[in-house]
């Protein structure tokens, strides 16, 4: 009896279920019970009154109301069932991905320190072929580390426990930054890089790390993307920054080979690759564009892009600023 | 006098990789492969900088920096956590008992991590 009001108890704590299972009220199995509850209860004293009105014999009524309500509440329980059998399993897949990044985490960094050690020259100078092998190491642990940390970013994001700081910085100083950063790389790619930005902008409210990763995600993509294997042509892309009401809009245009329309949908999906990039790019895990958008959204901006097959891609975000920051408090 | 670092790590490859090239810059290093061993270390050997790393046998980082902390003679040898743990609940944790250098493992490479001992030392020196 005691195991029974306990557990009662247990599932009547919507908000710690919901929690366990890290998905939001509106998914929740135990918040769609329990509204399902409210809803059936206030059909069931409403049909008693209105039966009350208009039928002579309302004892009749309420054992019908009664008896429906039994079958409505038996149907309910076994939708419960399966919602937390998806919310259960959902969990374990979140957990999953976050247990095994964990794990192969320490082996890889063991790798990449003894690689450091072997290429600093401390146990003897590495030459020709024994030194290029190292290098393809090197930027081999480089990708699957990058791959871990997005698989684990990913599982914060789904588990609803990515923190993100609030704090105030100018987006110019961001941009202007990794410009120069990524100049070198386009330069040796055969692309030119545009900045516009307009003068005075104001801060934004943000966490300026994963701003960064943001912007770097869309300028790898923009310049990964360009290298068309068609045309010969220059590649170009225009980064611009301006203002748009109380936010500040970023937007990374490129003439690449562009979206095919059937993906453009899914484009923000995690793993989702588009047709035309998986047909000569190869590597990459499809959820830069994921994290990408939870990083925004989470922040209180927003993120869309625009793109035409064959001629490119324009992404584009926008950040609040102080003055939209201070206003809703 | 070669400054000592106190090196309190379980991994043994990592130690390793930290220890030797922390050496061919001119540091003592001092390894211990738990919690317990590498709280005694720091009590009798008098280290000028800790790296400590959270997860460790016998006695975890947490409980570490904790008597390291309590104990006047090692109280302010400072610390850098050196750690694969990332969750911003660990991170807060830990600058609770004043630690300002936490470093995740994955992000680093030797160099940076020596760069952020020189700096410290330094600072101190």
């Amino acid at each position: 009896m005691n195991k029974i009001i306990k557990v009662l108890f247990e599932q009547l704590n919507i908000v710690a279920q919901c929690k366990k299972y890290g998905v939001s009220l509106r998914q929740c199995p135990q918040f769609l019970f329990t509204a399902m509850g409210i809803a059936i209860i206030i059909t069931t004293v409403s049909t008693y009154f209105i039966g009350i009105r208009y039928n002579s014999d309302p004892e009749m009524v309420a054992l019908v109301v009664i008896g429906l309500t039994i079958i409505l509440l038996v149907i309910s329980f076994i939708i419960l069932q399966s919602f937390e059998q998806l919310a259960e399993t959902n969990r374990l897949k979140t957990e999953f991905i976050s247990i095994v990044s964990h794990q192969i985490r320490s082996p890889l960094t063991n790798l990449k320190w003894i690689v450091e050690i072997l290429m600093s020259g401390i146990l003897g100078k590495t030459e020709g072929k024994e030194a290029e092998y190292y290098k393809i190491l090197k930027e081999n642990l480089e990708r699957m580390q990058k791959l871990v940390s997005e698989l684990l970013t990913v599982s914060r994001i789904e588990a609803t426990k990515l923190v993100l700081k609030k704090e105030e910085f100018s987006m110019e100083n961001l941009v202007r930054d990794l410009i120069s950063e990524f100049d070198p790389l386009a330069k040796s790619s055969n692309i030119k890089m545009v900045a516009d930005i307009e003068s005075g902008l104001p801060k934004v409210v943000c966490d300026p790390f994963q701003t960064l990763q943001v912007l770097e995600n869309l300028l790898y993509n923009a310049i990964r993307y360009i290298g068309s294997p068609i045309g010969g042509k220059q590649g170009e892309i225009i980064l611009k920054l301006g203002r748009d009401g109380k936010y500040v809009m970023c937007s990374v245009q490129d003439n690449g080979i562009g979206i095919p329309k059937d993906d453009q949908r899914y484009i923000f999906q995690k793993f989702f690759r588009a047709d035309n990039v998986r047909r000569y790019q190869t590597s990459g895990s499809g959820l830069g564009l994921y994290i990408a958008k939870s990083i925004i959204d989470k922040s209180g901006g927003k993120m869309g892009f625009s793109s035409s097959e064959g001629k490119g891609a324009t992404f584009w975000f926008k950040l609040p600023t102080t003055r939209l920051a201070t206003d809703q408090k | 006098m070669a400054k000592k670092i106190l090196f309190i790590e379980d991994e043994a490859v990592m130690q390793k990789a930290v220890s030797e090239f922390l050496a061919t810059e001119g540091y003592e290093v001092i390894s211990s492969l738990d919690g317990e061993l590498g709280l005694n270390a720091a009590k009798t050997r008098k280290p000028d900088l800790i790296l400590l790393d959270l997860i460790l046998p016998k006695m975890n980082g947490f409980e570490v920096l904790k008597e390291l902390k309590a104990d006047p003679a090692t109280a302010l040898i400072p610390i850098v956590v050196l750690t694969n743990l990332s969750e911003m609940g660990d991170i807060g944790k830990v600058l609770e008992y004043g630690v300002t250098t936490y470093l995740v493992k994955s992000d680093q490479s030797l160099k940076d991590i020596f760069a952020v001992v020189e700096k410290i030392l330094s600072s101190v020196a």
